[in-house]
């Protein structure tokens, strides 16, 4: 059967790598590539690419970034932010992405994950949810979009675009908790089991891992597909080989051999 | 020199990296006459059947891989290029090559838990000897993207498989043909090492 995955995001800012708590507030923290190699060498399933920046002026950098680390790291590539277009999309893939992740454009125009899916296929496309717990009580899953990196609320509710995002051909869903993002005090367990429950695509939990147990929740009792680190492995405080290995021991089945 | 079939079918840039970093040199090429004189072959390939099948029978690369599978080129079909191999595929009711008996049929997914398309790391079991497949062990992973499945017609040409909503197909084998359902080049160290021992297998001794 399918092993859960453990998949590192890597906000990319300039060509640098950096990590924002609750999405402001970026630091800058070392070269992209070299991190990429490290964790793929250490037994990493899949990498994220945030381009954090992402404008079309700056399009080229992390055009590089995703060219250096494709000829260096043998896992599969996803790479988003900014993502607008066919054309934008397939510019990634070119430069060596696997996946392409979809957001605040998709949000404002729903079509573009069909295309997307048209031009690179269904399991390229990502759509990747910035979500936050909704002040307001008439979103029927309690949980509201937000776009532009968590600073746009938009009405939206999470459960209804989520099963839009998946009708309209999206192979993937990142669910990324704003609430719980940079706190490392754990991912979002209901929100993520509620989509994971609600859609036949993969889910892949993101925001708030601070320790291993925070994965073994989430892909348990939130019923994750994957759980995405940043903050855990970034600062050295775990590594990619022992957060698996934690979860090897507590009975969730991981790759275990690389 | 290894030829990567260029058939509008995928990221072939992803194989001719994975193959650099074994230190294998490889060319990216459409053209027939090249595919058809070539040492070795590498048939990677996502997207559909049809579509393939449409583009390959356009370019006459359809023949020219036959052709070569003749000859006794060591050919390396990955993903949708292992299931052109097989006769048949369901996906869009498509006549295939036909180099290995055997037919290509959808996951049933019955079970309304699994995800499609089956896509991550997935253990893969060798159930015979093979150059290629020498020393991948039991519970090696690779990684898979597909909803599609092979079922070759001869219990022979099963060199692998894997476990999703039953036992499938994941890799086989007939002559100088070896096909993965899965991707060499994502999979990580173990599956460049099966890449750089394709690089070097002669094409030969393969058959159970």
């Amino acid at each position: 059967m399918l092993s859960k995955r453990v998949i590192a995001c890597l906000d990319v800012r300039d060509g640098h790598l950096a990590k924002s708590v609750k999405f402001v507030d970026t630091r800058n923290i070392g070269d992209p590539v070299a991190k990429a190699r490290e964790y793929y060498l250490d037994g990493l399933d899949e990498l994220v690419f945030y381009d954090i920046t992402a404008s079309s002026e700056r399009r080229k950098i992390i055009l590089d970034v995703v060219a250096a680390v494709a000829e260096q790291v043998f896992i599969p590539l996803s790479v988003g932010g900014g993502v607008a277009s066919v054309d934008d999309a397939t510019d990634l893939r070119l430069a060596g992405a696997e996946k392409i992740n979809v957001n605040s454009a998709a949000v404002r125009r729903p079509a573009l994950i069909a295309e997307c899916a048209d031009a690179i296929g269904s399991q390229n496309i990502v759509l990747a949810m910035d979500i936050r717990r909704s002040p307001a009580a008439d979103l029927p899953s309690g949980y509201e979009i937000v776009v532009d990196g968590g600073r746009t609320p938009t009405g939206k509710d999470a459960l209804a675009w989520a099963l839009e995002g998946e009708r309209l051909g999206a192979g993937e869903l990142v669910v990324n908790a704003i609430d719980a993002d940079g706190t490392r005090a754990g991912y979002e367990l209901t929100l993520t089991r509620m989509l994971s429950e609600a859609v036949r695509i993969p889910v892949i939990a993101s925001g708030g891992a601070g320790e291993p147990a925070h994965l073994y929740d989430v892909l348990t009792k939130g019923k994750a597909d994957a759980a995405l680190v940043a903050s855990m492995v970034h600062f050295g405080d775990y590594t990619v080989s022992g957060l698996k290995r934690y979860l090897h021991q507590r009975g969730v089945k991981v790759r275990m051999s690389w | 020199m290894i030829v990567i079939v260029d058939y509008d079918a995928g990221n072939l840039a992803s194989v001719q990296r994975a193959c650099a970093e074994v230190g294998l040199s490889a060319e990216i090429s459409d053209d027939a006459k090249r595919i058809r004189s070539a040492e070795r072959i590498v048939f990677p390939g996502v997207g559909a059947a049809g579509a393939a099948m449409r583009s390959l029978q356009k370019s006459g690369i359809d023949a020219a891989l036959v052709d070569a599978y003749r000859a006794g080129t060591p050919i390396l079909g990955i993903c949708l290029g292992l299931q052109i191999c097989l006769a048949h595929s369901e996906e869009n009711d498509t006549k295939t090559l036909g180099i290995v008996a055997g037919t290509v049929r959808r996951f049933a997914l019955a079970d309304a838990t699994l995800k499609v398309p089956h896509m991550g790391w997935n253990a893969v079991r060798v159930v015979r000897p093979h150059p290629v497949f020498e020393g991948i062990e039991d519970g090696d992973e690779f990684y898979f993207v597909h909803a599609y499945r092979p079922v070759p017609e001869a219990r022979q040409d099963v060199l692998a498989e894997s476990v999703y909503e039953g036992p499938f197909c994941s890799a086989l084998a007939r002559g100088s043909l070896v096909a993965t359902q899965f991707h060499p080049e994502k999979s990580g160290r173990v599956g460049l090492r099966l890449l750089e021992r394709f690089g070097r297998w002669d094409g030969r001794g393969a058959d159970a």
